[in-house]
């Protein structure tokens, strides 16, 4: 042994140790995937084309884009200003703060949505208040909205935190001194400081956002046309033994998954160039 | 510009960072902060930059009183240890930088801007490198960048916070020359803070010697080694 490095591992349990892992990972990620996009054209692309744009189709995905168009720009200034509040001031509270934002992440989906449910369903706090004004929240796209908000609060603000605190103030305090207004220092030097990991966080809560499925399903009452999302729209066909549109359906939301990883693996990429040149 | 200083008093958390201290700085003189860390230098100059809020006491600046003013109005120059350059700016951006925010009717124009980064660049012995980005520069070099950004807007204070204390003793050297003579060109009044005596004494006026959030001595580097004030003084100095 002598010389011989603690951490370096025999060629044979090397080789195994790869082999599990690249195993593991097509049999748990790539078979699914490939599951998905055989099932979803397995009656051809003429059949695939039909099943997403029939009208209930095109209506899940309108809404599912409009949900996120809401939800994903709200979780985004909210993260923002949570994170510059969190990295740039002392205040008391702050721990209490940042448990607050991670909350979303360890609650139950069917949690998430029952909560709006219990707050604004027929039954619930603000119930007959809401039907005295014939305002409808849930089963409604405010209820979409506020459950997926909810879900995918933490995302834009989880990634900032760490990377303005590890900035410092330094920067603003520069603009500052050299006569900019807190407005000129966020929009000149805080924001270009994080515009990569705020893309990337933005980019996670909207892939987040577009394929939620628990919270959004306990405030949709699945209305076909109406208040399904695609995740939803899925989950119905699904259900109707209609596999090849439900697939096809599917294949869109898995197609945004990788499109996602696409830009995210991109944006890595450049954020670490621009870390690097920063130092 | 005169810097006068009136009883500052300015606690952290539990400790205090600075017991009432009181310093005047006469128009054109060049003051070093010296003191161990933990002595209330930083906060001190950080105070007169209106980075920091002292609880009592106040600053002024000539006639103005200056306590209550942003760090953005007070009309100062201040140098990071770090040189807080802006990454994802060029060399010649970063320097305009306190010219291209002010308010449209007082800014001067793009042309003006152009020639006064030039100008600023020569100053600091760095002609031609108005297109490089901070990540391309030595330390040496951001520095010098830090200190033509901080003069842009012609303050007539211009603050220091350890500004040779990322660098290596040649550069140290070098620079120390540089900013010697900004600051009789520009005719500042420049303070700046370092725990190193030896710098203190080789560019500064007067020195004031700065413990536990007091001020030990303030006077001419020559005096305060013929006639140390304190044990204190004397231990520091050996």
């Amino acid at each position: 042994m002598g010389t011989r490095s603690t951490l370096r591992e025999p060629p044979l349990v090397k080789a195994l140790l790869m082999a599990a892992a690249f195993a593991y990972i097509a049999l748990m990620l790539l078979l699914p995937l490939w599951a998905v996009m055989s099932e979803a054209f397995r009656a051809g692309a003429k059949a695939w084309a039909a099943a997403v744009s029939e009208p209930d189709a095109r209506a899940a995905i309108k809404l599912t884009v409009l949900v996120a168009a809401i939800a994903v720009p709200l979780n985004t200034i909210f993260g923002v200003a949570a994170a510059w509040a969190i990295s740039k001031f002392q205040f008391g509270g702050k721990a209490v703060l940042i448990a607050f934002i991670e909350l979303p992440f360890s609650v139950s989906p069917v949690v998430s949505g029952l909560v709006w449910v219990l707050l604004f369903g027929a039954q619930g706090w603000f119930g007959t208040w809401l039907i005295d004004r014939d305002i409808q929240i849930i089963f409604a796209l405010p209820g979409l909205v506020l459950a997926t908000v909810f879900v995918t609060f933490p995302f834009v603000a989880r990634q900032l935190i760490p990377l303005m605190t590890a900035q410092g103030r330094a920067d603003e305090e520069a603009a500052l001194t050299l006569g900019a207004s807190g407005w000129q220092t966020f929009w000149h030097v805080t924001l270009p400081n994080i515009r990569f990991g705020l893309l990337y966080g933005v980019l996670l809560c909207n892939a987040r956002a577009m394929g939620e499925f628990g919270a959004v399903s306990v405030v949709s009452g699945h209305i076909r046309g109406e208040t399904n999302t695609m995740p939803l729209h899925v989950e119905v066909l699904y259900n109707e033994y209609n596999f090849v549109a439900a697939f096809a359906v599917a294949s869109l939301l898995t197609l945004l998954a990788l499109v996602t990883l696409a830009l995210k693996s991109a944006l890595e990429w450049r954020y670490r160039a621009a870390l690097a040149a920063r130092t | 510009m005169s810097i006068h200083i009136e009883g500052v008093s300015k606690t952290f958390s539990d400790y205090p960072a600075l017991n009432g201290v009181s310093l005047e700085i006469g128009n054109g003189e060049f003051v070093a902060l010296l003191g161990p860390s933990g002595s209330g230098k930083t906060t001190l100059l950080r105070i007169i930059a209106g980075l920091e809020t002292p609880e009592a006491g106040c600053v002024r600046f000539g006639n103005r009183d200056v306590t209550k003013s942003s760090a953005a109005s007070r009309g100062i120059g201040f140098v990071f240890q770090h040189y807080a350059l802006f990454g994802h700016m060029t060399v010649a951006d970063n320097i305009a930088f306190g010219l291209t925010v002010m308010p449209r009717r007082s800014r001067p124009k793009g042309g003006e801007i152009k020639r006064r980064v030039t100008q600023l660049l020569e100053l600091v012995q760095l002609p031609g490198l108005g297109d490089r980005y901070p990540s391309q520069l030595s330390g040496g070099q951001r520095q010098r960048v830090a200190l033509a950004r901080a003069l842009a807007r012609d303050p007539k204070i211009l603050l220091l916070d350890e500004p040779f204390g990322a660098l290596d003793a040649k550069v140290r050297r070098e620079l120390r020359g540089a900013l010697r003579t900004i600051h009789e060109e520009l005719e500042l009044t420049s303070v700046f803070v370092t725990h190193d005596h030896e710098e203190a004494f080789t560019l500064a006026d007067r020195v004031a010697l700065l413990n536990e959030g007091r001020i030990e001595q303030f006077a001419p580097p020559e005096e305060i080694e013929a006639r140390p004030e304190s044990d204190f003084v004397r231990t520091f100095l050996s």
